[in-house]
């Protein structure tokens, strides 16, 4: 296991039309590390990401890639046009590498998240529940030791998104992957997260959760239009750390 | 024995027909899957100007609608990253901008002989043997890029992102399936014209939906729905003396809507 970052971005500068969106970002994602992207609409997150994924070059700066690093995207949202014939197994196989079609691991994966039933279901008629746990069980079948996962529990109910955050943690933990999440909402920040990351174009403060709750910065920035409530309950689950 | 059906001089014809929808199969599912139907219909009007350019510069029509394709999808692209117009917008600009340049193009070439409505609506009988040449070369390229490509092209119809994240190469595929979509324009323009050419495409595949479980068998029944289309399409043109190519199309609608009333398919 080398100590080397699995993906470090150096002063990343980026613009659209002479407007700048990102602004001297420099990060790192460590193996087995949970961290969590948050800030408000329009701060520059989804372009980010995939400045970090490599989907579109930064105006200055780079991203260095560590040679081991296999990712498990799960993308923000997914339409599949109803007149594309699909079963869930098809859309999962899909997701194998050409040619490797493990029928043994697609099953233990769809057990393992629960997605086993709708295996012979047609992609497009699942719930948006249903949906994301699938895109989760996709990201993970080339077994990636990064996931990046762009606001994975955005337009579902908080049942299903209590289930998603579960079932990250615990596949998080079963192969100790690293995690890149991305949020909005501070009410769907992980409580497990290693590392939070706050950005308006550029990384205003960073740090654990129970740290950031104390920084003047990050409630300035973040917390202005939510009850400390609403910042202590925390997607209803208690917090055990700390 | 044969002309009870259709006289030799329409086999030349009907075979050129069936391979041209076959070729069409594969570029029309994934046009009806990725939702590119404007697409290609701004792509088939743009042959015109491509006629036109090439008959006023005396180059290879082929050729010429080729680089008339290029020239759209340049200025698409270029129109979409510097204007905040629908991309349904700027497809209709440039599908009746460059149809409309295209027939006055033309009209400028007063002494030559043209058949519009054979470029518009297809003439059949001017199929010529080297014409099917041609179109065997490009089934074996078609052939070859689906089947190589097909899992690649399915990803990044699926999702673009994800599927580059997954290591497809999504814009040179994409550039491929554009080039080769120019292509079968080209080739089938003869048969169907250029105002029908789309209906060549969506037609078979949209009908196909109704019958098929997974994509593979999808394009397998785009393959007979769109045969089917030809050689009906061809009886009815010989037999009740109508043109030929609005006959393959109504044939491709007819079929569209029998199986319109069988129940959709679950998966």
């Amino acid at each position: 296991m080398t100590h080397l970052p699995l993906i470090s971005a150096n002063h990343i500068y980026h613009q659209f039309d002479g407007k700048p969106v990102l602004q001297s970002v420099s990060l790192q994602l460590h193996a087995n590390q949970i961290t969590t992207l948050i800030g408000p609409n329009g701060a520059g997150k989804s372009t980010l990401v995939k400045i970090l994924l490599k989907l579109i070059k930064p105006t200055q700066g780079q991203v260095i890639h560590h040679q081991t690093l296999v990712i498990g995207f799960m993308p923000q949202k997914i339409h599949i046009d109803p007149t594309l014939p699909l079963t869930v197994q098809r859309f999962l196989q899909l997701g194998q590498k050409r040619g490797e079609h493990h029928t043994t691991s697609l099953e233990r994966i769809a057990d393992e998240l629960g997605v086993r039933p709708l295996l012979s279901q047609a992609v497009q008629s699942l719930s948006g529940g249903e949906m994301q746990r699938v895109l989760l069980a996709r990201a993970l079948i080339r077994a990636p030791n990064l996931l990046v996962l762009d606001e994975p529990v955005q337009g579902i109910d908080l049942k299903s998104q209590a289930e998603i955050y579960q079932l990250i943690h615990q596949q998080q933990l079963k192969r100790q992957c690293a995690v890149l999440m991305i949020s909005h909402d501070l009410h769907l920040v992980m409580k497990h997260t290693d590392e939070v990351l706050c950005l308006n174009q550029h990384i205003c403060c960073s740090g654990d959760l129970q740290s950031l709750r104390n920084n003047p910065i990050f409630i300035d920035q973040f917390a202005g239009g939510l009850s400390e409530h609403a910042l202590y309950q925390h997607h209803h689950t208690h917090c055990n750390h700390g | 024995m044969t002309d009870l059906f259709l006289p030799d001089f329409m086999l030349l014809a009907l075979l050129g027909g069936v391979l041209i929808a076959w070729l069409a199969a594969p570029l029309g599912v994934f046009v009806v899957w990725q939702r590119q139907a404007y697409f290609g219909e701004t792509l088939a009007h743009s042959a015109l100007l491509g006629i036109g350019l090439g008959l006023l510069l005396d180059l290879n029509l082929t050729l010429a609608i080729l680089a008339t394709s290029f020239m759209l999808v340049f200025s698409l692209h270029h129109l979409r990253q510097s204007t905040q117009l629908a991309a349904d917008t700027l497809l209709g600009i440039l599908a009746h901008g460059s149809l409309a340049l295209g027939l006055v193009v033309l009209s400028l070439q007063g002494n030559i002989q043209l058949d519009l409505m054979g470029y518009l609506f297809g003439d059949i009988l001017s199929l010529h043997e080297q014409d099917l040449i041609w179109i065997g070369l490009l089934s074996v390229v078609v052939a070859y890029f689906f089947k190589h490509y097909w899992h690649d092209l399915l990803n990044l119809t699926l999702n673009s992102e994800l599927a580059r994240v997954e290591g497809v190469a999504v814009k040179q595929l994409q550039l491929a399936m554009t080039l080769l979509l120019a292509l079968v324009i080209a080739l089938a323009m003869k048969i169907v014209g250029i105002l029908l050419i789309t209906s060549l495409l969506i037609l078979p595949a949209a009908a196909a939906r109704r019958l098929a479980h997974t994509p593979e068998q999808m394009l397998a029944y785009t393959f007979v729905t769109g045969a089917m289309s030809v050689l009906l399409g061809l009886l009815a043109s010989y037999h009740w003396d109508i043109p030929s190519g609005p006959a393959i199309v109504v044939s491709a609608t007819f079929i569209f809507v029998i199986l319109r009333f069988k129940p959709r398919p679950r998966a």
